[in-house]
């Protein structure tokens, strides 16, 4: 987690607010257009393993899809809970 | 050779029926003779917009259903030549709009009226009279605010678009699919406060058609029932004007994409 981005909170315009959260969302309901639809499942069963061992709940899981010179980053974050 | 060409955008109230009445205006003023079909069933408007709601008899449902032919049902156009209009059914029955039924108005436009272009104005969303409206076409305009709902909606549609019309569904490959930005503000992309053209373009991935700024010519223009292409001294018009020469293979240049800088001078003297 990029702890940073809260200790240097820099002021980013609504556009490019705008811009980044499009990219997020588009590329991730392209991803699951027509082809196998796979991704939400993903994310469940992840989500299932992890709980067997720690117990998190659904909203602790963040999936991100972010395009890099040509290929695909599937960013996968679970918060786990402290202690 | 009938060329059929569907305005579409998921969203509603983005311009698809301005987009239509201004894009069909256009062609005709070209010359090329142009039919544009309100395919909102229930909620008819493009009537009002190309300003020949009185004139309204017979609809589109009509047609499908045989109570009318095509010629008793197209409206004429009394400012343009070559421009006709055929009006949505204010009907409730979702169900009216068949395949088969879309298909033969289709062919009468084609066969029995020598139409050069079939303009369809599509409903918001992605229900039946939306892929309706598309099915059939050969060419796509994807209308789009610099907005966020709108440009999600927009991708949702072209994915629509590249699987479900019938030339995709015949495996001969997506149809052409272009964007109209409208509603645009190079002011308040210069602030940092919307989307601008490249932004939008980039997540979309489609070729520019056009940019429609933000314009009070538009209420004006469907205020008096007149497309806002009939405004010729309008920003708005002539965005839509050039657009419309793109869309027929001219290549010019994109405008009111920058915030004008020009003082009282440069207005007075300048080009």
């Amino acid at each position: 987690m990029s702890i940073f981005s809260y200790l240097l909170p820099k002021k980013q315009s609504t556009a490019s607010v705008a811009k980044e959260r499009l990219q997020i969302i588009v590329a991730r309901e392209r991803s699951t257009r027509g082809g196998p639809d796979y991704l939400p499942q993903l994310q469940e069963e992840l989500l299932q393993v992890v709980r067997k061992y720690v117990p998190v709940d659904q909203d602790a899981v963040n999936i991100q899809l972010d395009r890099e010179s040509g290929c695909e980053i599937l960013e996968l974050n679970i918060t786990l809970p402290e202690g | 050779m009938t060329k059929i060409v569907v305005v579409t955008s998921g969203k509603g109230g983005v311009g698809k029926t301005t987009t239509s009445a201004a894009l069909a205006t256009g062609l005709a003023l070209r010359g090329f003779k142009t039919t544009v079909i309100d395919f909102d069933v229930g909620l008819r408007n493009l009537d009002l917009i190309m300003g020949c709601e009185r004139r309204v008899v017979y609809d589109l449902v009509n047609v499908i259903n045989g109570d009318a032919n095509i010629k008793q049902a197209l409206i004429k156009d009394k400012k343009v030549d070559n421009l006709f209009i055929l009006p949505a059914s204010q009907t409730r029955d979702k169900d009216a709009l068949t395949q088969e039924g879309v298909e033969g108005v289709f062919n009468a436009l084609r066969n029995d009226m020598q139409m050069d272009y079939i303009i369809c104005d599509s409903p918001a969303g992605i229900e039946k009279g939306a892929l309706m409206a598309a099915y059939f076409a050969d060419e796509a305009v994807v209308v789009t605010n610099p907005e966020v709902s709108s440009v999600r909606d927009s991708d949702r549609m072209i994915g629509i678009l590249a699987s479900k019309t019938r030339h995709a569904e015949q495996g001969e490959g997506d149809i052409p699919a272009r964007l109209l930005l409208t509603r645009y503000s190079p002011e308040r992309v210069e602030k940092g406060e919307m989307l601008s053209v490249e932004d939008v373009q980039e997540i979309l991935a489609i070729e520019l058609l056009g940019v429609v700024p933000e314009s009070q010519a538009v209420l004006n223009a469907s205020n008096a029932g007149s497309p806002v292409i009939l405004d010729i001294d309008s920003d708005a018009g002539q965005a839509y004007s050039d657009a419309v020469a793109r869309f027929l293979g001219d290549n010019i240049p994109h405008r009111f994409t920058t915030v004008n800088k020009k003082g009282l001078l440069g207005r007075l003297f300048g080009g």
